[in-house]
């Protein structure tokens, strides 16, 4: 419960509609993409401009309450999860394209544009946006910012981080910030480096510019079909080490082409075990010298069959069921659990068959849809959270994947975030030392914990209690073994 | 060996923490003009020496933070990669950690990104003298605050590197120099056009009335590319290596003279307003090295900067009052003021270096 005179005081700064108290109109905000995770806030307050985020950022600081930043709620780690006694701060409104300068080849936008509006609007000049993920239709820019958003160009182009020039934004005192320049590069400290992927937990960004990209003159895909997962996993590092960077390098087991098939229509070859594709772009001469080497790759890598696109058409037809992959996976099971761990690419072929051995130990399909030139590995665990025991064994698979993740060298999170979902694993990853640093950034920028408390970094005394994943980590015991 | 190196750094930290003393990172010393004042013992990092992993499949190296450039650079080019970021040495025995302190991209910054753009992983030795790590050998990894990207830059300021994982590339399979002879406006006029076309432009610089342009990539597109842009070939006087490490003549007032040399980066439409001062242009327009012909106000060059989208920076000066940095607004001076207290508490590392204030 919030104290009336706050709500009063909040209710001064935006129009009457743009304050929500009662349950009825916040539980559209209990939860983002990760519905494993609700949590009603005491209110959710949805500004029209920086002043008003000014404002209302002055009343929190003031007044201790917390507050979290909301972009378009599609974050898969519980980034957006409202706190109880908590105001949701959302950027629904800042939906401007502030402008775009085909010259300089940037674009400044609001927090609430989404991904996909900056490459549409961008198009007219024969540039684009590059980061991709695969939510671009939905997702903001704002909130791309605070994860650090992947998408299927990023092997090539790079994540969000590389493609953003400048963040302006709101510290939670009310102070307004900016981070980067319209130069390559800024004096100091490289905060837009830190504020990229900060989840929420340092600023409030209320405009963002972006560097765009001339669009390619063509692209091309390559469907690739293997019998066997540890094939197709060699096969993507046979890519990279002949020299070749792809605009996109996706796989998709046998499961998920099953999954999204009858969805899309895009003739995957369902027998597969697994598929690639691999994209070439750039003028006409490189992509088809490009495509030459890619196909001489794979075969060599014993792919059973190889499938071209032969026009824009069938290009975008052999990825719709990549895009499609989450939702399609939705259909055939009445919940999923979508796992973000990235690995050296040297190891895809271990984990992947691991994964596989755990899928059949715990009686829990998993498909695999994931950016595996980036070593990025998304299974979506499917299970029925209706029947008892599902949900915990369902977490429980999860954790033992992204142990495994850190086990072979890499990370807990590629590109969703630790949001709520990975404060266990960040214990895993990170020793007291590194985590305590981490909480010495957030109070350089927020000294009173109140923007996204709790998300992000774990406390130390979490992470005592949560002791069992650091025995883990690294060190299981019988990695072979299933655990019960 | 280097277990004993990284002790020796800490317990040298640890006792500087404790006795209030000051210390001076250093690894061959070949930036030792750039950035503000050296202040205390020097803490040499030659002793972390050594390309700890390397898997050309991965597109990533792993070396100790006093490893010399050129035998990393000379490793990747053994399996056809590089660093992206064309590294300036300023010296023979550049080693890594300076570059990625200093924060320094050469000729390639514009087309292929910055050496934080690169960075995934670093350890450090902190303020404290705690050994700790960040990031890690993956190129796509969202677990923490980005603090290995904070180091790039930092001058040391927040910590002692003792290793950093970077990303590599494949070298370009083929590369040519074009010469085009114009003037500094036009050089820039074209420079952006050309950057919203799909060109393979890896660098560009205009100097002493000439726009040289370098086109890397596949052999196709390279040799259309050189249609495309005009002027005539022009490899045997290419001036990427010169114009990277400050050996080119245009920079020998400020090297080798008395003369100070300023860093203006800017939007790379900016125009090319008169300052008084001969100027080289590199980054499609974004990047201006300026040597005064007379002497000018930092004040004037901090102001166009400014008003241009970025900053100026006396990169080369004998006298430093005017400050080396573009001033930080007061929240982002307070940012700064409070990160350094989180790696530094004492103040100990650099202090002085990055501002004077810490
Ligand atoms: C089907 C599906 C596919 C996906 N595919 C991908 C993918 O390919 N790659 C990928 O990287 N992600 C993917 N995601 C995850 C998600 O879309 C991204 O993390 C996205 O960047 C979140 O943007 P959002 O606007 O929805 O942010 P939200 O979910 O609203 O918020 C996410 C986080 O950002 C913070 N935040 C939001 N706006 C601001 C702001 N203005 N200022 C400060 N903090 C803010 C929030 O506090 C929260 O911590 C996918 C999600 C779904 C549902």
């Amino acid at each position: 419960m919030l104290d009336p005179a706050f709500t009063s005081a909040l209710a001064a700064i935006v129009p009457g509609e743009a304050l929500l108290t009662s349950a009825e109109d916040t539980r559209p905000y209990e939860c983002d993409g990760l519905t494993l995770y609700r949590e009603l806030p005491a209110a959710v307050v949805l500004p029209d401009d920086e002043a008003q985020v000014v404002r209302i950022l002055e009343l929190c600081h003031a007044a201790r309450v917390p507050v979290v930043a909301r972009g378009a709620g599609t974050s898969l780690s519980g980034g957006a999860l409202p706190i109880a006694d908590g105001v949701v701060l959302s950027l629904a409104k800042f939906r401007r394209i502030v402008s775009i300068d085909p010259l300089s080849r940037t674009a400044v936008v609001e927090p609430g544009v989404r991904n996909l509006a900056v490459s549409e609007a961008a198009a007219a000049c024969g540039l684009f946006y590059a980061p991709d993920p695969s939510s671009q239709i939905a997702c903001s820019i704002g909130g791309n910012v605070a994860e650090n958003a992947g998408g299927v160009h990023c092997l090539k182009y790079g994540l969000t981080v590389h493609n953003v020039r400048k963040v302006r934004g709101v510290l939670v005192t009310g102070e307004i910030v900016e981070f980067g320049s319209d130069a390559l590069d800024a004096p100091g400290y490289d905060l837009l480096a830190l504020v990229t992927g900060s989840e929420g937990l340092l600023a409030v960004i209320t405009q963002v510019t972006v560097k765009l990209l001339p669009k390619p003159r063509e692209a091309r895909v390559v469907l690739a079909a293997f019998d066997d997962l540890e094939k197709a996993g060699a096969a993507v590092g046979a890519v990279i080490g002949a020299g070749i960077i792809p605009g996109g390098l996706e796989m998709m087991d046998q499961p998920a082409t099953r999954a999204v098939e009858p969805f899309v229509h895009a003739g995957y070859p369902l027998d597969a075990a697994a598929v690639l594709l691999v994209e070439a772009d750039g003028t006409p001469e490189e992509v088809e010298s490009e495509i030459a080497e890619i196909r001489q790759v794979l075969t060599a890598g014993g792919a059973t069959s190889l499938r071209v696109s032969a026009d824009e058409a069938e290009r975008l037809l052999l990825w719709s069921g990549r895009k499609a992959a989450f939702p399609a996976v939705g259909r055939i099971s009445p919940d999923y659990y979508c796992i973000d761990g990235t690995i050296p690419r040297a190891a895809l072929p271990r984990v992947l068959a691991q994964i596989e051995a755990w899928s059949r130990d715990y009686g829990l399909p998993c498909a695999n849809v994931f950016h595996a030139g980036d070593g990025n590995l998304h299974p979506l665990i499917l299970f029925d959270a209706e029947k008892p025991g599902d949900k915990e064994r369902t977490i429980e698979f999860g954790d033992r994947i992204l142990e495994l993740c850190i086990e072979v060298g890499g990370t807990i999170t590629g590109e969703h975030g630790v949001g709520i979902e990975k404060i266990r694993g960040m214990c895993a990853q990170f020793p007291p030392g590194a985590l305590e640093r981490f909480h010495g950034v957030k109070r350089a920028f927020d000294e009173r914990a109140l923007l996204n408390p709790g998300k992000g970094v774990p406390t130390l005394a979490r992470c005592a209690e949560f002791g069992r994943m650091h025995v883990h980590a690294g060190a299981l015991p019988h990695p072979d073994l299933p655990r019960f | 060996m280097t277990a004993a190196a990284i002790d020796a750094l800490q317990d040298a930290v640890r006792a500087a923490a404790s006795g209030g003393g000051r210390l001076r990172i250093r690894g061959s010393g070949s930036k030792d003009f750039y950035g503000g004042a050296l202040e205390g013992d020097v803490l040499d990092t030659r002793a972390l020496r050594g390309i700890v992993a390397y898997a050309p499949t991965e597109l990533v190296v792993t070396a100790r933070a006093g490893t010399q450039l050129a035998e990393i650079e000379d490793e990747l080019a053994r399996h056809g990669q590089m660093l992206a970021f064309e590294p300036p040495r300023h010296g023979p025995g550049a080693t890594l950690g300076g570059v990625v302190a200093c924060g320094f991209s050469g000729p390639r910054r514009a087309a292929a990104g910055a050496v934080r753009d690169f960075v995934l992983g670093v350890r450090i030795v902190d303020g404290t003298g705690e050994a700790l790590a960040f990031g890690g050998q993956v190129i796509k990894n969202v677990a923490g605050f980005d603090v290995s990207r904070l180091m790039a830059g930092a001058l040391g300021t927040l910590g002692v590197l003792t290793e950093i994982s970077l990303k590599c590339v494949p070298l370009p399979r083929v590369e040519r120099t074009r010469a085009i002879d114009c003037d500094a406006a036009d050089a820039i006029r074209r420079c952006n056009e050309w950057g919203g076309r799909p060109l393979p432009i890896s660098a560009t610089c205009h100097v002493a009335g000439r726009l040289w342009v370098r086109l890397s990539g596949a052999g196709p597109a390279v040799s259309a590319a050189a249609v495309e842009i005009g002027g005539a070939d022009a490899d045997d006087a290419a001036p990427w290596r010169a114009i990277r490490d400050q050996t080119h003549p245009f920079f020998a007032p400020a090297v080798t003279g008395p003369v100070p040399l300023w860093r203006l980066s800017v939007r790379s439409t900016a125009p090319c307003d008169d300052l008084g001062c001969d100027t080289l242009v590199e980054w499609g327009g974004a990047l201006r090295w300026l040597v005064p012909r007379a002497p000018v106000e930092a004040s004037r060059l901090r102001a166009w900067a400014a008003a241009h989208g970025g900053h100026a920076t006396l990169y080369r000066a004998q006298d430093k009052s005017p400050g080396v940095f573009q001033p930080l607004a007061p929240a982002m001076a307070g940012l700064h003021e409070r990160l350094k207290r989180t790696f530094d508490p004492h103040g100990i590392l650099n202090h002085g270096r990055l501002y004077p204030a810490f």
